[in-house]
């Protein structure tokens, strides 16, 4: 009998380590976008022992350096690094990119649950997020910025706010499916618990459509960092953001274009690794949509 | 018909309420005193009492709020603080460039995307289809500014094709016209063609799994005609909405590419607004970019009417 079960045992493990390989074989491009991402988690917590200099400190001898040997990156106009200061940037990006997931689908998740399974809160929260929805992101979150002051928590507030309303809609059309099922049907017929119902029954749909949502968030997120500290009202001068370095660029530009351009391409580069994870985590986690899209 | 978009226009009120509820709210609800945040830091406290009044701060909260939906109903958007002008004028002055951007850029990505989307459902697996799969989600990558300022360098730095910076209005010079708006346009375009082209793709391969398409080649209809006239156009619905929700995409990216290019309009406007803390001309541009997307969207759902007979409200 143990020699049974032992073989079966193996032939699962033997099937699971398969089934991972022809994961990565069918998704070339979603083990791109986890390598990209540990790739940067490397770079943020690594990033004073790569060869980087200090990324804050002005160097007037060395302004404007173009990229070669002694500056891989170039300097900018006050002498720092680009190179430092891109993998320092690294960290600002990786935190608010994951801390704006994160929130966005802990609070869209509550509200969402709320808005589909109680009926009367439904017409009010959906009312609420349909009017945050007209409302462009990006000038939003500039709003927010500007009035409130520009630090790092701000900044992920005001870009997590616009990603809100659309996991509330993933979750409460998720839940008024689900609520109809025979199984919930058959758990509230058992006197099952509202609190229980929702955690045990209703909660698990929602997570394999949630990572994929997340993935996207905190690739808008990213951009709408850079974004704002482009503008001008991003993170505070102080620590070196991708967008903020891009900022200061911005006057220099025809002189020293490198100074846009490294910041940019870690950048474009991030955020492609997190799409194309997101890609490939919807078609592994839902076939269904996969086919669609 | 008429009946439906009587409905859909009643239902824009809460929307819009809620998004003044909103722009109303974050104003008052920020740390610290509205009037001094928006003074800034060298205000007196006379032009903190000037700002107080101006705003009607010394109102309890409701009353102020009833007071401003009001003088929003007429129209009024209220005064910059700065230049003392009314914001609705401001807006008319600048909107000209923003509205420019705006179409050349929706007909440029709609011209590109609908075909690439098309080509990529035809050839679905092939590495014709996973090119254009690249291109688009790498455009969905590429900050906006990172973009504009590569094809500055590239074709105006180096290759003087375009001019660097800069508007002309086509009533002016519509030659200069032309040579200002290229670049913005193609910057702007790239993620909403990203956009169109998964939509076109996904919607197109799905309806060519229907019946009537085998139908249709089972009569003997050429592939073109099987792809235009059966495929694209059951299609058609998906693509149109995606191209009414991303106008958001399309007012964000508009603020940034105005600022690359350094083109007077509605996004300069919002910019200088911040750096100045002009709140007033922040909320006043908030609604209205609200508003546009709210009537966009209504515009798209009376479309579909049009594009697809199924649809009756």
């Amino acid at each position: 009998m143990s020699a049974i079960t032992d073989w079966a045992g193996a032939d699962l493990r033997g099937k699971i380590a398969g089934l991972r390989r022809s994961m990565l074989a069918r998704h070339p491009t979603m083990a791109f976008g986890g390598a990209m991402l540990i790739f940067m988690i490397f770079c943020a917590v690594l990033a004073p022992w790569l060869f980087t200099g200090d990324p804050i400190t002005f160097n007037p001898i060395n302004r404007l350096k173009s990229p070669g040997d002694s500056f891989w990156f170039g300097t900018d106009m006050f002498g720092r690094d680009i190179y430092s200061r891109t993998i320092y940037g690294t960290r600002i990006s990786l935190v608010i990119g994951l801390s704006a997931a994160l929130l966005s689908v802990a609070f869209g998740l509550v509200i969402g649950l709320a808005a589909g399974y109680v009926r009367i809160l439904d017409a009010i929260l959906m009312r609420i997020m349909d009017g945050l929805m007209a409302i462009p992101g990006i000038l939003l979150a500039i709003a927010l910025v500007s009035l409130s002051g520009a630090s790092l928590l701000t900044v992920t507030i005001a870009i997590t706010i616009p990603e809100i309303p659309r996991v509330v809609r993933l979750v409460r059309a998720i839940v008024l499916t689900v609520r109809e099922e025979p199984y919930v049907e058959a758990a509230v017929a058992a006197g099952t618990r509202l609190h229980l119902i929702l955690i045990r029954h209703i909660l698990p749909n929602t997570i394999p459509p949630l990572i994929v949502q997340a993935s996207y968030v905190c690739a808008s997120a990213m951009l709408n960092e850079a974004l704002l500290g482009f503008l001008g009202v991003g993170t505070p001068p102080e620590i070196p953001s991708w967008g903020n370095i891009m900022a200061e660029g911005r006057t220099y530009f025809q002189l020293a274009p490198w100074i846009i351009f490294f910041p940019g391409a870690a950048l474009a580069l991030t955020v492609l690794g997190v799409n194309v994870l997101g890609d490939g985590l919807r078609d592994t986690l839902d076939p269904r949509i996969a086919k669609k899209m | 018909m008429l009946a439906f978009i009587a409905k859909r226009m009643v239902a824009i009120i809460p929307v819009m309420g809620v998004v003044a509820l909103f722009v109303f709210l974050m104003l008052r609800l920020s740390p610290g005193d509205p009037a001094s945040i928006i003074a800034g830091d060298y205000a007196s406290p006379a032009d903190i009492e000037r700002i107080r009044e101006q705003l009607g701060l010394n109102a309890p909260i409701p009353v102020q709020f009833g007071k401003w939906l009001w003088t929003l109903a007429h129209g009024d958007l209220g005064i910059s603080i700065f230049t003392n002008l009314p914001v609705s004028k401001l807006i008319a002055q600048r909107i000209e460039p923003t509205l420019m951007l705006a179409s050349t850029t929706l007909v440029f990505a709609v011209l590109v995307a609908v075909p690439l989307g098309i080509i990529a459902a035809w050839k679905a697996g092939t590495w014709i289809d996973r090119a254009i799969m690249i291109f688009a989600v790498a455009g969905f990558s590429i900050p906006v500014f990172v973009l504009g300022y590569i094809l500055i360098f590239q074709f105006s730095l180096e290759l003087r094709w375009f001019p660097v910076q800069g508007y002309t209005s086509p009533f002016v010079d519509f030659w200069k016209f032309l040579r200002h708006i290229t670049l913005p346009t193609v910057t702007l375009s790239v993620i909403y063609i990203a956009l169109i082209t998964r939509i076109t793709r996904a919607s197109v391969i799905e309806v060519m799994e229907e019946d009537y398409i085998r139908t249709a080649r089972a009569k003997g209809q050429s592939e073109r005609i099987v792809l235009m006239r059966h495929a694209l156009k059951n299609a058609a619905v998906p693509i149109i909405t995606v191209i009414g929700l991303g106008v958001a995409l399309l007012i964000g990216g508009v603020v940034i590419t105005e600022s690359v290019y350094n083109i007077p309009g509605l996004g300069r406007l919002v910019v200088d607004a911040i750096l100045k803390r002009d709140y007033p001309i922040i909320q006043g541009l908030i609604l209205v970019f609200s508003l546009v997307y709210v009537m966009v969207n209504l515009l798209v759902d009376i479309i579909y009417t049009l594009v697809d007979p199924r649809i009756r409200y």
